[in-house]
């Protein structure tokens, strides 16, 4: 069971950095939210953005726009986006595509 | 796996499903959104969107777009030449840096440059210019290979594809537009004309002016109170409206006589059933039992009507909607030889025929109908209009028509109280 706090994006205002949990519907249209919820917190003031991958087993080319998107604006914003908890074999797809260029990969 | 096959099998899976987008049936503009983040996701595009062209405005539209900022215009004017150059290239990914004198890239130059647009695909399928795609740079910054601008040509195809069919599709819906407009035109002159049709029938018989019009008016009310569609209902109308369209072949001084008609002018006249049906049933009515309704509208239920002396089951429906409509505003009317009856009278009439030359659930409908005016249910004041505002007499009205629905049979209590 994944703790309630997890399925939704947290934004933890006193280390100036927003947590967002991609989960799987990163890989639909409806991943669109989360865009905008980092947009809204980099609006805000946030200086990092972590995009969380612990329950996020594939990605897809939705989700790949969708963080493109992400990085875009974080870049625009003058912010640092960080992906974490992120598997292997999406590693290697984010390293062939090119998006390590942009972002750091915690674990 | 290699770099190569993790890229293959990325891209191949964005390809499948941008096929199976374009043959979802859902929303359009999901559609196109959906497909533009794949295309994007599929070989990490920073930025790009996608056009629509416009014939009639020429100019491009934009229907999705991602990172090319707000003040990126969302419709771009193209001119002929911008149009005759991209349908000679064809559907492939030309370099903005290679098309730069294109007159489009004139005006337009700067919003291209700011946003490091660098791919342009025409969108051309089947010779139709349909669009465009703009694509900005790679996520790993390197240039796009021919490998890179296959992947994007073939998603490219889809999405013009799904252009195309939405296309289509519009047009398709104008034109279903276009001739449901001209359909209800036409029915409206119909309308018009048959209207116009009773307005003649009644100009012949100098006594019951505005007989048709009216005749189709309870034709309406009892149709619409059986519950009918809107169709049905008019084609009651009009089936009330012609009824008596054979009386245009009955010589005038019959139909005008102020005497009693003997026997050879009551066979003339008892003609005008057929010769109605023989005028109408060559025309091509939106209504089919219209020639009917003209032929049978004298028809009873006990058998003792004419032409043809049918029973019941015989009878086609709209005739008996039409004979009760008719016989009810003969009752109403003056005659040459007789004055109009009190509206008392006629309902215990209506009532007393229910089942002999009236179908039981007409009564009842038209007396609903009657009812729901009189008690203000209804807005419409149609039998008030026909009869004259002091005719029906609410106070008496009222219980009577109550007494009528009451009744299943609708005789026995008002035939008792008028004996």
């Amino acid at each position: 069971m994944i703790p309630q706090t997890e399925r939704e994006h947290t934004f933890n205002s006193e280390t100036g950095k927003a947590i967002v949990f991609a989960s799987d519907y990163l890989n639909k249209l409806s991943g669109e939210k989360i865009e905008r919820e980092c947009k809204t917190k980099l609006d805000a003031g946030f200086k990092t953005l972590e995009v969380n991958f612990k329950q996020t087993e594939i990605v897809n080319s939705i989700a790949i726009s969708i963080l493109l998107g992400v990085i875009d604006a974080a870049a625009n914003a003058g912010a640092k986006v960080i992906f974490s908890q992120v598997n292997e074999e999406t590693v290697e797809l984010f390293e062939t595509l090119g998006l390590t260029n942009h972002v750091k990969l915690e674990n | 796996m290699s770099e190569n096959q993790i890229k293959l099998v990325h891209t191949f899976s964005a390809l499948a499903e941008i096929g199976q987008e374009v043959t979802n049936k859902r929303n359009f503009q999901e559609m196109i959104r959906t497909s533009l983040h794949l295309l994007l996701g599929s070989l990490a595009i920073m930025r790009g969107g996608v056009a629509r062209f416009s014939r009639y405005g020429h100019e491009l539209n934009m229907l999705a777009v991602r990172g090319l900022g707000e003040d990126f215009p969302l419709s771009l004017s193209l001119c002929q030449e911008d149009e005759r150059q991209f349908l000679t290239a064809g559907l492939t990914a030309i370099e903005i840096s290679q098309a730069k004198m294109l007159p489009l890239f004139h005006v337009y130059d700067q919003s291209f440059d700011s946003r490091k647009l660098e791919l342009l695909i025409p969108l051309i399928i089947r010779d139709e210019f349909l669009g465009v795609i703009l694509l900005g740079e790679k996520a790993n910054g390197e240039p796009y290979s021919a490998y890179d601008k296959d992947i994007i040509c073939a998603m490219a195809r889809h999405i013009g594809v799904g252009i195309q069919q939405r296309n289509m599709m519009s047009e398709l819906e104008r034109k279903a537009q276009e001739n449901l407009k001209l359909y209800d035109d036409l029915r409206l002159t119909y309308k018009d004309t048959v209207k116009s049709f009773a307005a003649a029938i009644d100009c012949k018989d100098k006594y019951t002016e505005g007989h048709s019009v009216r005749v189709g008016k309870y034709s309406e009310l009892i149709a619409f109170e059986l519950g009918w569609e809107e169709k049905e209902v008019e084609g009651a109308a009009v089936a009330g409206y012609l009824h008596d369209v054979g009386k245009l072949a009955v010589d005038r001084s019959i139909i005008n006589s102020p005497l009693r008609l003997n026997a050879s002018e009551n066979i003339q006249l008892s003609k005008h059933p057929a010769v109605g049906y023989e005028i109408l049933a060559p025309i091509h009515h939106p209504f089919t039992d219209v020639p009917l309704a003209a032929k049978y509208h004298h028809e009873r239920l006990d058998g003792r009507g004419y032409p043809d002396g049918l029973l019941d089951h015989e009878i086609p429906y709209i005739a008996k909607i039409v004979n009760l409509a008719d016989s009810f505003d003969a009752m109403t009317t003056d005659r040459p030889y007789k004055r109009r009856r009190n509206a008392e009278d006629v309902i215990i009439d209506l009532s007393e025929n229910s089942g002999k030359q009236f179908a039981p659930e007409l009564v009842s409908a038209f007396c609903r109908s009657m009812l729901k005016e009189l008690t203000n249910e209804k807005k419409d004041k149609k039998f008030r209009r026909s009869l004259g505002k002091d005719y029906l007499d609410s106070e008496k009205i009222v219980p009577m028509l109550k007494e009528v629905l009451n009744n299943r049979n609708g005789t026995s209590y008002l035939t008792n109280v008028a004996s």
